[in-house]
């Protein structure tokens, strides 16, 4: 035991391995925050042209792009994706490691977002959208005043969700494009070959990553609930 | 004024464009009538049928300015399919309707501003969940007042670049603008807070709908298509999901709205209701206007079997 943790402290503290933590901890957060952002955008737009391409041609133009898109990303492991667009998409070009990864696993969760909004669109009884448009109001207008308000209200448990799942999924940056939690702790883990305590140690950061914004997503969820019953 | 009512054409040709090819069985559609100026709302050969279900049979009929009429029927007979129509909530499959003379199924013309004079009332209120009580009530006015703003601001700024190529004498006169985006916004208020305060309910402005009861809920909504100035009020089971001791409440609001003269088409399955505040009862059954007359004859007089029949179970 005595042995384990002093070859960790090698490495860790010596050797100069917290500095490839640390590093490794504000891309892993960064790729999985700003991925979930990009996300959430493509998501958002894919799902509005789905909804509204049952009544509107363009938005059906728009909504088979989607399925296609989200079919591909879906369907493939988000490891072969990372490859494919670090040695074949990106080949030649110098783009930094990060950003390709934020790209990546932007594409990714936007294909999941996209059914996420879909759905929470769909949840929003169709009334209110008939109360808007009686009103005189148009349907883009009712769709972003009323029902997508609502929308957002039921679909951030299940955000929530998605971010700890690509929080997760991060792990597998490191392959390919930079320096993330997993890797960081790998490079120590192999530098002596003792790799108990630096897995484990990797494993509780996540834990507690994942705790806190668990935490995080139930504070939201809280307060939005709040503005409906006040 | 002429250019008034350009506008709303090319977009007006996009949606032809962009609507889906109708699925009904009957291929060839009923040419348009001239409709009757003196008509608030008229229908002509109506039908709206659900894939092979014919709900609306060829209805033709006319609502004048005024009039208070209550459709009733027994359920499945097309009754609120027969409202949702008039301000094409539902697509009619053939037929026309026609809202002051503007045909509400000809692709030019714009709905929106069409329904703005067109109040309804759902069964299940349909409140906006996500606003407060006056925001409910002012959302339409005010999005609609800002809109029509920032078209005119637009408008002026094009005559004002246009002015700069007209020689003297030809310079074209401002669209004059007298309001403001806060006066806007202000009006809508103080209208929402007289309404509210007629209601009864002004201490329940900033709340939201989910703490109310039904019965303030659906005032609110009555309230709340009322603050669009309608000429017409369209009431689709207004008092059907509510509990009996509110029912009152609500068609009592809607008795005081008879008496002021709003134009109204009430579907109820509240007779009593009917036979005190129509001034016209139409009974509906299979798509069709079985049978319609003042209230007397109808309650009091019944001629058709299918009416009497359904009378005798409800009265």
């Amino acid at each position: 035991m005595q042995v384990m943790w002093e070859a960790f402290y090698d490495q860790f503290v010596t050797k100069g391995g917290y500095r490839n933590v640390l590093e490794g901890l504000r891309n892993t957060l960064i790729i999985a925050v700003l991925g979930l952002v990009i996300g959430i955008i493509l998501g958002t737009l894919v799902a509005c042209a789905q909804v509204a391409g049952r009544r509107n041609k363009v938005a059906k133009v728009f909504a088979r792009i989607g399925d296609v898109y989200t079919a591909v990303f879906r369907g493939t492991p988000i490891i072969v994706q990372l490859l494919i667009f670090h040695f074949i998409i990106f080949a030649g070009v110098n783009i930094d490691g990060l950003i390709e990864a934020v790209l990546v696993f932007g594409l990714n969760s936007g294909a999941y977002v996209s059914e996420i909004m879909r759905g929470g669109i769909l949840s929003v009884d169709a009334g209110q959208m008939e109360a808007g448009r009686t009103l005189g109001l148009s349907y883009t207008t009712t769709m972003l005043k009323v029902v997508f308000p609502q929308a957002i209200k039921n679909v951030v448990p299940t955000l929530g969700n998605e971010l700890i799942a690509l929080t997760k999924d991060t792990s597998v940056a490191g392959y390919v494009a930079t320096m993330d939690l997993t890797r960081a702790f790998r490079l120590i883990a192999t530098a002596n070959y003792e790799f108990i305590i630096p897995y484990l140690m990797l494993a509780l950061v996540y834990l507690v990553i994942i705790l806190i914004m668990t935490v995080i997503v139930r504070l939201i969820e809280r307060r939005l609930r709040k503005s409906e019953r006040r | 004024m002429n250019e008034d009512k350009k506008q709303p054409l090319p977009e007006a040709e996009k949606q032809d464009v962009k609507s889906p090819k109708p699925k009904f069985v009957k291929t060839e559609k009923t040419p348009v009538e001239p409709c009757d100026p003196e008509a608030l709302i008229e229908v002509q050969h109506l039908t709206k049928s659900f894939g092979e279900l014919t709900v609306l049979d060829d209805i033709s009929e006319k609502i004048m300015q005024g009039e208070k009429v209550a459709v009733i029927g027994p359920s499945g007979s097309g009754k609120s399919t027969f409202l949702r129509c008039l301000n094409v909530l539902e697509d009619p499959t053939d037929g026309y309707v026609f809202f002051e003379g503007n045909n509400l199924c000809d692709l030019r013309v714009d709905i929106n501003v069409q329904r703005r004079r067109m109040g309804m009332v759902f069964q299940q209120f349909n409140l906006f969940n996500n606003m407060n009580v006056l925001k409910n009530i002012t959302l339409a006015p005010v999005h609609i007042g800002l809109q029509e703003l920032k078209r005119a601001k637009r408008k002026n700024l094009g005559i004002k670049i246009g002015n700069l190529f007209r020689g003297k004498e030809k310079k074209k006169a401002l669209v004059p603008i007298e309001t403001s985006a806060k006066k806007i916004r202000e009006e809508a208020k103080a209208n929402a807070m007289r309404l509210l305060e007629r209601i009864g309910l002004a201490d329940k402005a900033s709340v939201f709908p989910s703490t109310l009861s039904g019965g303030q809920r659906q005032r609110i909504a009555i309230v709340r298509a009322l603050a669009m100035n309608p000429k017409v009020m369209l009431f689709d089971e207004p008092t059907s999901a509510l509990d009996p001791e509110m029912v009152g409440e609500v068609l009592e609001l809607i008795k005081e709205l008879a008496d002021e003269g709003m134009t109204m088409v009430i579907v109820t399955h509240e007779m009593g209701f009917a036979r005190e505040v129509a001034t016209r009862v139409m009974f509906m059954d299979g798509g069709k206007i079985v049978e319609q007359g003042p209230p007397s004859e109808i309650f009091g007089a019944p001629k058709n079997e299918r009416l009497k029949d359904f009378l005798s179970k409800v009265l």
